[in-house]
Order: C-alpha cells, then sequence, then structure tokens
C-alpha cells in the first residue's frame, strides 16, 4: 500500500458526533490543497459522517482502515 | 390439458424487474464524484444551500441539537444562520451575566431561568438541576462536547448567530448582555427572506 505522507494527526479518540468533523473541519482548513490529514476517531458513526463530509467539502477521502476500536481516515485538501 | 392461467401482478417480481433495467445505467460513465480535480468539477456545478435554523426554545436538550447541527453545518463548509429568539435568545447572553432587563418584569423573568448557555435547563427530567448535572456527567463520559464548546466551534467555524430584534427589546437586553461575536439583530422578514432564497429551515 502506498504511504502517503501526512503532516498532522487529528486525535478525535474518545469524542463523540460532532466533534471529529469540527475538528477535522478546523485542521484541514489550515492545510494547503493538496496537503494530507491523518484522523483518528472513535466514534463508529465517524464512518458514514466522514465520507459525507468528504462528500459535500469536495476534500478527498484517501484512506479509511480500522484497528481494533479506533477508525483511521486520511484527508486530502483539494 | 392445459389450464389457463390467469396473469397474475406480483409487486416483488414487477419491483425486481425494474431494477434489473437499472443495471443498463452500470455502462454509463462513472459519476463526477471522487478526486481532486473532480471535485472542483463538482463544486462548480452544485451550489450547496445555507442552513438557517431557528433557535426558539432555551431547553437544554434543544439548544444542544441546535448546536451540534450548526457546528457541524459549518464544519460542512455550508454557510450557517442561527437566528435566536424568545427563549433561545437568553442562551446567547453571557454566562458571567446573571440578571438582565430593564424593568422589574424583565428582571424578574431572567432571575426565574438563569440566561447563558452553560445555565440551561431541561424541559423534562429537570429535577432542580439534578437532570442536567446528570446529562453533563454522561456527556462528558461519552465524549459529547457540550453546548458551550459546540457553541465556541461553531463561531470559529464561521456560523452567524443573529438575534432577534424584537425578543432582545421585550426582555430588555443590551448588545453588552450578549456573548462575542454576535451579528446585527434582525427581524421575522430577515428569516422569512432567507427561507424564500436559499436557506433549508429548521425551527428547534
Amino acid at each position: 500500500m502506498p504511504v502517503i505522507e501526512t503532516s498532522q494527526t487529528i486525535d478525535a479518540r474518545g469524542l463523540s458526533c460532532p466533534m471529529p468533523i469540527v475538528k477535522t473541519a478546523q485542521a484541514v482548513r489550515t492545510l494547503a490543497s493538496g496537503a494530507a490529514v491523518e484522523l483518528l476517531a472513535t466514534d463508529p458513526g465517524s464512518t458514514k459522517d466522514v465520507a459525507a463530509w468528504c462528500r459535500v467539502t469536495g476534500h478527498e477521502l484517501l484512506e479509511q482502515s480500522v484497528e481494533g476500536t479506533v477508525f483511521r481516515f486520511v484527508i486530502r485538501r483539494k | 390439458m392445459t389450464v389457463a392461467t390467469r396473469p397474475t401482478f406480483d409487486p416483488l417480481a414487477e419491483a425486481i424487474g425494474a431494477l434489473e433495467g437499472l443495471s443498463d445505467l452500470a455502462d454509463l460513465p462513472e459519476l463526477p464524484l471522487a478526486g481532486p480535480e473532480r471535485a472542483s468539477a463538482v463544486d462548480d456545478a452544485k451550489k450547496l444551500k445555507d442552513i438557517l435554523i431557528i433557535d426558539y426554545s432555551g431547553d437544554l436538550e434543544k439548544v444542544w441539537a441546535a448546536l451540534i447541527l450548526a457546528s457541524t453545518s459549518g464544519a460542512m463548509g455550508v454557510r450557517t444562520r442561527v437566528f435566536v429568539t424568545f427563549w433561545g435568545l437568553q442562551v446567547f447572553v453571557k454566562d458571567s451575566v446573571r440578571i438582565t432587563g430593564q424593568n422589574w418584569m424583565q428582571k424578574m423573568l431572567s432571575a426565574m431561568q438563569r440566561p447563558g448557555v452553560s445555565h440551561r435547563k431541561l424541559s423534562k427530567m429537570n429535577f432542580l438541576g439534578m437532570g442536567p448535572w446528570m446529562m453533563g456527567r454522561l456527556a462528558k463520559q461519552y465524549g459529547v462536547a457540550s453546548p458551550r464548546e459546540l457553541l465556541e466551534a461553531a463561531q470559529a467555524l464561521g456560523v452567524e448567530f443573529i438575534p432577534c430584534q424584537m425578543t432582545m427589546d421585550m426582555f430588555g437586553l443590551k448588545a453588552s448582555d450578549m456573548i462575542e461575536g454576535m451579528g446585527e439583530p434582525a427581524g421575522a422578514a430577515t428569516v422569512i427572506g432567507l427561507m424564500t432564497e436559499n436557506s433549508i429551515p429548521l425551527f428547534i
């Protein structure tokens, strides 16, 4: 699997809706276009919510995986 | 011997038949939904609607819901306005302000229900503050942001909070009573105007 360089990690583990999305939005705003960020969350709803957020904002969901109870996403700013 | 059978109507079979017909659509070019280049093309094509939340209630659980939706909407890059009116306006008074109003009735109302986002009561099961206290404990335990945190996040994400001028007057609220960053007070015509233009309204 190609490794994608992420400049920062958003740690939303332990946070409920909507904070993983709120924190992602705040972090992605600080990125340059094309830069990627890693999001870690434990909210199971985040799998659907991150996809919806990407669909509406136009940012790209590059990777999505789950390890134990932690969901990991890699998002690239458009 | 052949038996003439009447063709029977089977809605399930009809539905399946209709779905199978749709498989032809798979041959159509892929919809431009993923990828950064494609995403910008989608942005050009689709203009997102605005969200207009009318925060009428001052009850803890409704304020919470309104602020969850407002902060999420802001996070999704949607232009979001929250029109705060009647009991909802009390939420946007500074937590530190105890008594508001100019005359005894206005002061009495603020004394009976302390204003501020951190002093909300539940509409049901308030039990002299026991209900909100338990809700607060549960929220912390489950990583749910408090209304105050959500309000701050919403403001940071550019959500606009518009106070109702009429309610400001009726409760004797001054601009200095309200939290920082509130918009210019406006009225019902502003709300209806937004609804008829490009805003999806929510009344909470």
